[in-house]
């Protein structure tokens, strides 16, 4: 296709543009550069340029930010100090502390999610009456900043105005308040309920569709020939949904792992480091102590480690696929 | 259908249907039970589920004791531009990327994948020190072209989905009809667009209304924060906060993407999702 429509750049080069002529439609004369002609590069620039200057362009500086001794606020230059950053953080005990608590954090929390949810996922593919609330309610949490969400929950949390503590003693359940938040073994599970009742509805919906696209008549056939509930499900159901599943737990579990506001808001890290997730951590070094080469090494190792554990979920789960 | 169900195993999913509705609602309820309560019921030691005597004085502290206004209007700014500006951008490569097959669409595609994977503390530390050398920390636009690009991503996965569903045939047309690529995109496909674009800029709005850590690092002084940057301004130092007002200023944050995702909803769950936009 030619360049004769209006909104073209000006000084674009005029060889098949003058009107009346037949397109083009030898290869020459389309001048593409790598598979696109001049007008999807128009259209494409605007996007493109922006993704390149300010997210593949940083994350490629963050990167090598890791390997020097930058610091937020100093006049001398940085400098390149190699492994440096690393060996440090391999003695760090602090981040490690963290490491190991953002990994529970979101191994726990994908976990949770992902079982609620197609609970619930299945449930709503069901004609059950008061789907229609159920099914509304599952949205709200998604539409919610999540300050707002962390600022909910310390209010159901709260030690003596919470309506946690309010109804469990009502139930007879607890005898005296509870300070959720504050207790070193409690503040991690409290959490962890808060960031599955976030995610829950992303999944839900996610894992709905899934089943949505599961075909009817092969349930009825299979249900035709006897099987039974379960018995459908594992052979129906499930090898259907699987691909959405494996998208949507690796997604959930990177979400998870570098999640940040929910915690910030509910606890700051508290108490004593014991919620205190690695982006946290990262962020305190970066933006309390201006260590930015550090912090970036933190990110490189969470990066690092996000990336093999998905790989070995993502290669195991595809090798059963195989068999 | 299949309606072999024993009475008993639908009791069972009535029971498993009502847990997860309590689950979902009642912090819910217990956020707007909280704004609507007096200072006294607020002071008392028995936590009830409902108000006695609704009042909106938490409301009237909330607005006095943080700068709601001017909070709701920097959020109201950044959201706006950052949706409109990043769809703007997002349809036309959007279109790229469905129509040609090239190596950019796909390197642009694994990028979208691969950006999702990095901690945004790998990112905003270089950004933090680009923005800087452009003045641009501490300002609006600094925001709204950080907004941008991190919308993009979604934006563009979203859109995508809307141009597959647009019939090659009727840009075939436009073609024979002597139309160049940018007319046949103008006139014929972006107005069969207009539910997707739509949809996408609501998305992109809620989800820049909703950011906060961008905003935490990136706005320093209080007037130029965004709504919720100043939330976190309610819980004080030691915790300690002032439970009504810190509840009244939590649930007006969240009304407008509320109101968005009520309008999104339907779209959201039957169509964008499932990987089939239904025209």
């Amino acid at each position: 296709m030619s360049v004769t429509a209006p909104g073209t750049p000006p000084g674009t080069a005029p060889s098949a543009a003058s009107a009346g002529k037949p397109p083009p439609r030898s290869v020459r004369e389309h001048r593409r550069a790598l598979g696109l002609d001049r007008d999807a590069w128009f259209l494409l620039l605007p996007a493109l340029l922006p993704i390149l200057l300010l997210s593949a362009g940083p994350l490629l500086y963050g990167l090598s930010l890791a390997f020097t001794d930058a610091q937020s606020g100093r006049t001398e230059v940085t400098e390149f100090t190699g492994l440096a950053n690393f060996a440090d953080l391999r003695l760090d005990s602090l981040f490690w502390d963290s490491f190991t608590i953002g990994l529970v954090w979101a191994v726990s929390v994908t976990v949770l999610q992902f079982a609620l949810a197609l609970g619930l996922a299945v449930l709503l593919n069901q004609n059950l009456r008061f789907r229609w609330l159920a099914r509304t309610l599952a949205l709200v949490p998604w539409a919610m900043p999540e300050v707002v969400v962390g600022v909910m929950w310390r209010l159901v949390y709260n030690q003596d105005a919470g309506i946690l503590n309010a109804t469990l003693r009502d139930l007879h359940l607890i005898s005296e308040n509870v300070d959720w938040l504050a207790g070193v073994s409690l503040a991690l599970p409290a959490v962890i309920v808060v960031g599955v009742w976030a995610g829950m509805p992303q999944t839900t919906v996610v894992l709905l569709a899934g089943l949505q696209n599961v075909p009817l008549e092969l349930h009825e056939a299979a249900a035709l020939d006897g099987a039974g509930r379960w018995r459908r499900f594992a052979a129906v159901t499930w090898p259907a949904l699987k691909p959405v599943v494996l998208a949507i737990t690796a997604l959930n579990f990177i979400w998870n792992f570098n999640s940040f506001g929910l915690v910030y808001v509910l606890t700051g890290g508290g108490p004593g480091g014991a919620t205190r997730l690695p982006m946290l951590f990262a962020y305190e070094e970066a933006f309390r102590y201006g260590q930015f080469g550090y912090a970036a090494a933190m990110g490189l190792v969470m990066v690092a480690v996000i990336a093999v554990l998905l790989t070995v979920f993502l290669r195991n789960r595809l090798k059963e696929e195989d068999r | 259908m299949i309606t072999d169900r024993s009475p008993f195993a639908r009791a069972g999913q009535y029971l498993a249907l009502l847990c997860y509705l309590v689950f979902l609602a009642f912090p819910l309820l217990w956020l707007v039970s909280t704004a609507f309560k007096s200072p006294q019921e607020l002071g008392s030691v028995d936590a009830e589920w409902l108000p006695r005597h609704p009042s909106l004085d938490s409301f009237a502290a909330a607005f006095e004791q943080q700068p709601l206004v001017r909070s709701a209007l920097n959020s109201l700014v950044v959201a706006s531009c950052a949706a409109a500006l990043s769809v703007a951008v997002a349809v036309p490569a959007a279109y790229v990327m469905v129509r040609y097959r090239s190596v950019v669409g796909r390197a642009a595609t694994g990028w979208i994948l691969v950006s999702q994977m990095f901690p945004f503390v790998l990112v905003i530390i270089p950004l933090f020190l680009v923005l800087k050398s452009f003045h641009l920390v501490n300002s609006l636009s600094g925001l709204i072209l950080v907004y941008v690009v991190w919308n993009l991503p979604f934006a563009l996965w979203m859109l995508q989905g809307y141009v597959r569903a647009v019939p090659a045939s009727l840009e075939e047309a436009a073609a024979i009809d002597g139309c160049g690529r940018l007319r046949t995109l103008r006139s014929v496909v972006l107005p069969l667009l207009t539910p997707g674009v739509v949809a996408t800029v609501m998305f992109s709005f809620v989800t820049a209304w909703n950011e906060f850590f961008f905003a935490l690092v990136l706005l320093k002084s209080p007037e130029k924060q965004t709504m919720s940057v100043i939330l976190t301004h309610f819980i004080g130092a030691e915790g300690a906060a002032d439970l009504g007002p810190l509840a009244a200023a939590a649930l007006m944050a969240t009304l407008p993407s509320l109101l968005f995702f009520a309008l999104l909803q339907r779209r959201l769950v039957s169509g964008v999702l499932s990987g089939a936009v239904k025209g």
